[in-house]
């Protein structure tokens, strides 16, 4: 299902510029020497029943904000608000207690699985942990979610190496559901399949979202896979937000330099589209995070930065309802528009 | 070049792999083929092979020929198979990082392949190494020589690789998913710098990947693997416009495209997964996950046949006159 932003909908996550600074220690003491600032300052809306996609490329961050949004890291700065609830305020236990409803399904199947546990142990864990008992029994549970992500009821028995990738993530994806959560964060669900196994686990993701309303958070660099799945994307570049918007306005009319440069840079499987296509090459690379350009921290790498860029921060400003975008020479009258 | 009946075996506790079954096909001056396939498809094998880069005694190469400039490679002394690889046949592989000798600075290593091959002095063969960075577009080329691996990034990592593949003027250059690891800009740097190249020293080119885009931009030619066989040959613009066989068909409808509208689509997946290359069915291996299949499928492996001039498929159904399943998406 398809919403578009802002439409009404209230958030269900409300992330308040938020900051994961990761220190440097060096030499005998462990001093600490510098930060690596993976997210820098960022705020981002999650409506209730969106999938919003989180993109951007190695190192920029994206998968340190899933896991500090959950609080999985403590945040540096910043606040996030879950249902309504202050995550930055809860104790512990309280914490435990509200995971319930925010999971996250990990990038590789072959390492989130515990390899002693059968998978239906993995499927009652989350159960025991927080003491709760299925009305129907463990068994006919697990059986259940079996069937739900699309495999036999019988694998309730085997190990985790007697599965393929496609298979360990489909029992991934139903640990997370295993506590009927609300809200799931997806980081690269799809990277380390195989093409052909990709889609299968893709429409997987999009039934249950329809049968249970749920909320994703689709962390990738897979642009193809954002524009099919998803209802926003919001583009990350070295730990900040440098462009938001609805998924077609985005790929149609992608404001800033860096979002237009990715775009240009995701190879189309058509002889035909790509002979025509204009790429827009970047020179050199991700400068670190630890050392960040001062002013535009895509400054490095822009073809079309000006001394200003090089020396200010933009803020991510709101261009046309509903896309933002932090750029001070973004113009939305002569956007790139990728073929639509 | 010229492969023929190529064949390739493993042997493992479990028993023997089929990984690379009876592959044959031509490669013309200049050409740039691109090999597509899913992971365990045989690709990355076979190119070792024709390179002989096998490890036995695990690994053989049980049958076929590799026809290169009119010698047959597999029948080479290993002495002179060794004067092959790198000055003529060059290979790069997808992890940049593994590939290269992390205690040597980046110039010994080139230095180390200029000088063996091109029978170069220090000196010349240290300015020679200076130019093939500059050459991938690695400023200050000189200082960096005297740089470690772990001081460049991916990216330049693999520019390196490039520099080093490239560095003898091969008459062909093997690439393995060269860009997989790579950020998609990145990529978008070495496929651009690799399209260059390619026309300045007129090498030609198989082109290893997964990613059906990466291919279009880049192969005159496409073969897809599934399962140790190749499954269909074409030239690229009839691969992507008429793909003739059910696999093909498939790997194109599970891509989304990110040129086009998805307005509440559904991605049509291949249902199954792979077959085991231990256990390979009697049949077509990509039968038991084939929407088309018939009962001769189940019992007999077809061989790759001419659908026209430039295009072979190894199916029993002429995919094209049973539209089933089209418009499905």
């Amino acid at each position: 299902m398809r919403m578009g932003p802002g439409n009404g909908h209230e958030p269900l996550v409300r992330i308040e510029n938020l900051k994961m600074h990761f220190p440097i220690r060096a030499g005998v003491f462990r001093h600490v020497v510098g930060h690596v600032r993976a997210v820098d300052g960022v705020s981002l809306e999650v409506m209730r029943g969106e999938t919003l996609g989180l993109v951007g490329e190695s190192g920029c961050g994206k998968t340190t904000l899933g896991r500090a949004l959950l609080f999985l890291y403590r945040p540096t700065a910043g606040r996030v608000i879950f249902e309504g609830e202050d995550l930055s305020q809860m104790k512990p236990a309280e914490l435990r207690r509200i995971r319930r409803r925010m999971q996250v399904v990990f990038q590789d199947p072959f390492s989130a699985l515990n390899p002693r546990m059968t998978v239906g142990s993995i499927l009652a864990e989350p159960l025991r942990i927080h003491h709760l008992s299925p009305p129907e029994g463990e068994t006919a549970f697990v059986a259940r979610l079996l069937e739900r992500v699309g495999l036999r009821a019988s694998f309730a028995t085997r190990y985790p190496h007697e599965f393929s990738g496609g298979q360990r993530q489909r029992i991934g994806i139903a640990r997370a559901l295993s506590l009927t959560p609300s809200f799931i964060v997806a980081d690269e669900p799809i990277t380390s399949l195989d093409v052909s196994i990709q889609a299968q686990v893709v429409n997987l993701l999009q039934d249950l979202q329809r049968e249970d309303g749920l909320t994703y958070l689709f962390i990738t660099h897979d642009l193809s896979m954002v524009r099919h799945l998803c209802d926003r994307v919001a583009v990350m570049y070295l730990g900040t937000l440098v462009e938001t918007a609805a998924v077609e306005m985005l790929f149609t009319q992608p404001l800033h330099p860096y979002t237009q440069a990715l775009l240009s840079a995701i190879p189309v499987p058509d002889p035909k589209v790509e002979a025509r296509r204009q790429r827009i090459i970047l020179s050199g690379d991700v400068p670190s995070p630890a050392h960040p350009p001062a002013g535009c921290r895509f400054s490095t790498r822009c073809p079309i930065a000006e001394e200003r860029c090089r020396v200010e921060r933009p803020e991510l400003k709101e261009v046309t309802r509903g896309h933002t975008v932090a750029c001070f020479l973004a113009n939305p009258q002569s956007s790139t528009a990728l073929h639509a | 070049m010229q492969v023929i009946g190529l064949t390739t075996r493993f042997t493992t506790e479990e028993g023997m792999v089929s990984a690379v079954n009876d592959i044959s096909y031509d490669l013309e001056e200049g050409e740039t083929i691109g090999v597509v396939g899913e992971s365990g498809c045989g690709k990355t094998v076979h190119a070792l092979s024709i390179l002989r880069l096998v490890a036995p005694p695990a690994g053989r190469i049980t049958a076929g020929e590799v026809i290169f400039q009119g010698v047959d490679l597999l029948t080479l002394p290993a002495e002179e198979m060794r004067r092959v690889r790198g000055r003529q046949i060059a290979m790069i592989f997808q992890d940049p990082m593994t590939s290269l000798n992390p205690v040597l600075t980046i110039g010994d290593q080139i230095v180390e392949a200029v000088a063996m091959h091109l029978q170069l002095g220090k000196a010349a063969a240290r300015r020679r190494a200076a130019e093939l960075l500059d050459l991938v577009g690695i400023s200050e080329a000189a200082t960096r020589l005297d740089a470690y691996p772990h001081e460049f990034s991916g990216g330049m990592r693999q520019r390196v690789m490039i520099a080093m593949g490239l560095s003898c003027e091969p008459r062909l250059l093997i690439a393995d998913e060269p860009t997989t690891a790579l950020d998609v800009t990145i990529q978008a740097q070495i496929l651009d710098l690799v399209k260059r190249l390619r026309e300045q020293i007129h090498t030609s080119m198989i082109w290893i990947t997964h990613d059906l885009g990466v291919v279009a931009g880049l192969a005159q030619r496409v073969i897809v693997m599934y399962a140790g066989f190749i499954v269909e040959e074409a030239r690229v613009d009839d691969l992507y416009a008429d793909p003739r066989h059910p696999y093909t068909l498939g790997l194109l409808r599970s891509l989304p495209r990110v040129d086009r509208l998805h307005p509440g689509r559904r991605l049509t997946p291949i249902m199954g997964s792979p077959p085991d290359l231990l256990n390979l069915p009697p049949g077509c291996p990509f039968a038991p996950r084939c929407e088309h299949v018939v009962a001769q499928c189940m019992r007999e492996n077809p061989a790759l046949r001419r659908v026209s001039r430039a295009h072979r498929v190894a199916c029993w159904v002429d995919v094209a006159a049973r539209p089933s399943g089209e418009g499905a998406s």
